[in-house]
């Protein structure tokens, strides 16, 4: 009896994820894995066989690899800046950083397309300054997309970031220096090591954030610039190709379980090679 | 630390960039032109008088607003006995049940959407209500297993077995001390829990129908089709509740526990 109160306060939980997530999910992706009642792979070789599904394969990658790049380059030093800063200023820049997170994606994807339109904020002033005459294309492309998802998840990236490098004994650096080390070297041979652990959370959640988001690549990235995300709702919603759809769905789940493993053995690598 | 003016300079510059859309938004709204515009032309408050007086908008942000209570309090109601079995238990496969709990945060959005459309509402055929009531719950209980668990972590067990070794019940026991000595966590779970249903846009875009639809997704056709400051007013106004919120997450657990 001592132990099965532990049970029993999971069940709830248990039923509605088994009943709400696990059923749907493998009510949706056995079928993919089918063909007349046997057995198959034959949609998925189709699918990797198509050049317009392996271009939008492609852009969803590039898009999410180079979105968590700039976000490590931007995340990296801002996070070093708030972790050095006085307790109650670091406090202050992190409820600032949290903000935007916590708005509305929408709001988030509708603020850059009045900065990137072309009657946006960066074509006005372009113009003002007789940079250009005629207002280029910013938005509804694959830059867009990038632009906002970096704008998305790099709070995501500072937070985690700031967690871990805010427990780096200060001494470490001022050691390192007083043996010689410029304040570039010391940084890197003493600080980015040790922060590696929050880089690599950071960079799991921006990575994955990027393969799923919806909203941004949706509004920013118009028609002409489908994503996976994007693909499985006009499969399912304008197509009305829900086998389809599902296939990309058993894809989506696929690749997001694949980046996470690789991040994370990646991250076992590093961490053995460092201690 | 002496500080260093490059790196100042930099970290000025990123935050310049979180927040001048926002603040770009949240002039717009207050522009006389019929197109969004910044620099804006005129004053005018029209546009919030139009977010008031939209039949749609208004009808999905009381739509929204009940899913996302709802669905929140049935995630804390599952969500806090599990939380607490999580940290508390001591039995096999406790890792593998946890990251059993965590699951919808691994799985896309819209996957978890397609899922639901496909099977509550084609072949259970649930309301639009029930269907998005049940996603979003499963989409927010991660987040309160992850926050009350770790007000959980903070909190002392040699307290509980002190209240048990005195005659208290288990049940007793944590209603009586376990559950006020964790209030913040539960109203920091609660708020982030109710953010996150209330933003949610991957799995309502495929649960909600037509004539029955959440704020954002209004919000979303909306701006597909107008581009006029309607939007942005509606977006400052939404800022605003969203720094009403911090700001009580703030004075009761500290924002900073809630990001982690």
């Amino acid at each position: 009896m001592k132990k099965n109160w532990a049970y029993i306060l999971l069940v709830p939980g248990a039923v509605l994820l088994i009943t709400f997530l696990f059923i749907p999910l493998l009510s949706v992706i056995l079928p993919t894995f089918t063909k007349n009642g046997s057995i198959s792979f034959g949609q998925y070789i189709d699918y990797f066989r198509d050049d317009y599904f392996i271009k939008i394969l492609i852009r969803t990658l590039r898009v999410s690899i180079i979105a968590s790049l700039i976000c490590m380059i931007l995340g990296v030093p801002t996070a070093y800046f708030i972790s050095r800063v006085s307790k109650k200023t670091r406090g202050l820049l992190m409820v600032l950083a949290t903000f935007p997170t916590l708005t509305n994606a929408v709001v988030r994807a509708f603020a850059w397309m009045s900065i990137l339109g072309k009657n946006g904020v960066i074509n006005k002033a372009l113009i003002y300054f007789g940079f250009i005459k005629e207002p280029l294309e910013i938005l509804y492309t694959e830059q867009a997309i990038i632009i906002g998802t970096v704008y998305l998840f790099l709070p995501m990236m500072i937070i985690s970031l700031v967690g871990v490098m805010e427990n780096i004994n200060p001494e470490l650096v001022q050691a390192a220096e007083s043996l010689g080390a410029n304040k570039i070297k010391a940084f890197f041979k003493v600080v980015f090591p040790l922060s590696l652990p929050g880089l690599i959370v950071g960079t799991v959640l921006v990575f994955t954030g990027a393969l799923t988001a919806y909203t941004t690549p949706q509004l920013l990235g118009g028609n002409k610039n489908t994503v996976l995300v994007t693909l499985i709702y006009q499969k399912t919603m304008t197509l009305g190709d829900w086998s389809g759809a599902a296939v990309v769905a058993t894809i989506m789940i696929f690749i997001t379980l694949i980046v996470m493993k690789s991040i994370n053995s990646l991250a076992a690598r590093l961490d053995r090679r460092v201690s | 630390m002496k500080k260093n003016k490059f790196l100042t300079g930099f970290v000025i510059l990123v935050y310049f960039f979180l927040f001048a859309p926002l603040v770009i938004i949240a002039v717009t709204s207050f522009g006389d032109s019929e197109v969004v515009a910044f620099p804006p032309s005129g004053f005018s408050l029209r546009w919030f008088a139009n977010v008031f007086n939209s039949e749609t908008f208004m009808r999905t942000l009381v739509f929204s607003l009940e899913i996302a209570i709802i669905a929140t309090l049935i995630a804390l109601i599952i969500g806090i006995p599990a939380a607490y079995a999580l940290s508390r238990g001591n039995y096999k496969g406790k890792a593998i049940i946890k990251s059993f709990f965590l699951s919808p945060l691994i799985i896309p959005g819209v996957v978890v959407g397609f899922a639901l459309f496909r099977y509550l509402t084609v072949k259970l055929e649930f309301s639009i209500f029930a269907s998005l009531l049940i996603g979003h719950t499963i989409v927010i209980i991660p987040y309160i297993i992850r926050v009350v668990g770790s007000s959980l972590e903070g909190f002392d067990y040699a307290i509980e077995e002190a209240a048990m070794s005195l005659g208290c019940t288990k049940l007793k026991t944590f209603f009586k001390v376990v559950l006020p000595n964790i209030t913040s966590g539960v109203i920091a779970a609660f708020m982030l829990a109710f953010i996150n249903s209330f933003n949610n846009v991957p799995v309502s875009i495929f649960l909600t129908g037509p004539g029955v639809s959440t704020l954002p997704i209004s919000m979303m056709s909306y701006v597909e089709y107008n581009y006029d400051p309607t939007v942005s007013a509606l977006s400052l106004i939404l800022m605003v509740l969203t720094i009403l919120i911090m700001f009580i997450v703030e004075k009761t657990l500290g924002i900073n526990n809630m990001s982690k």
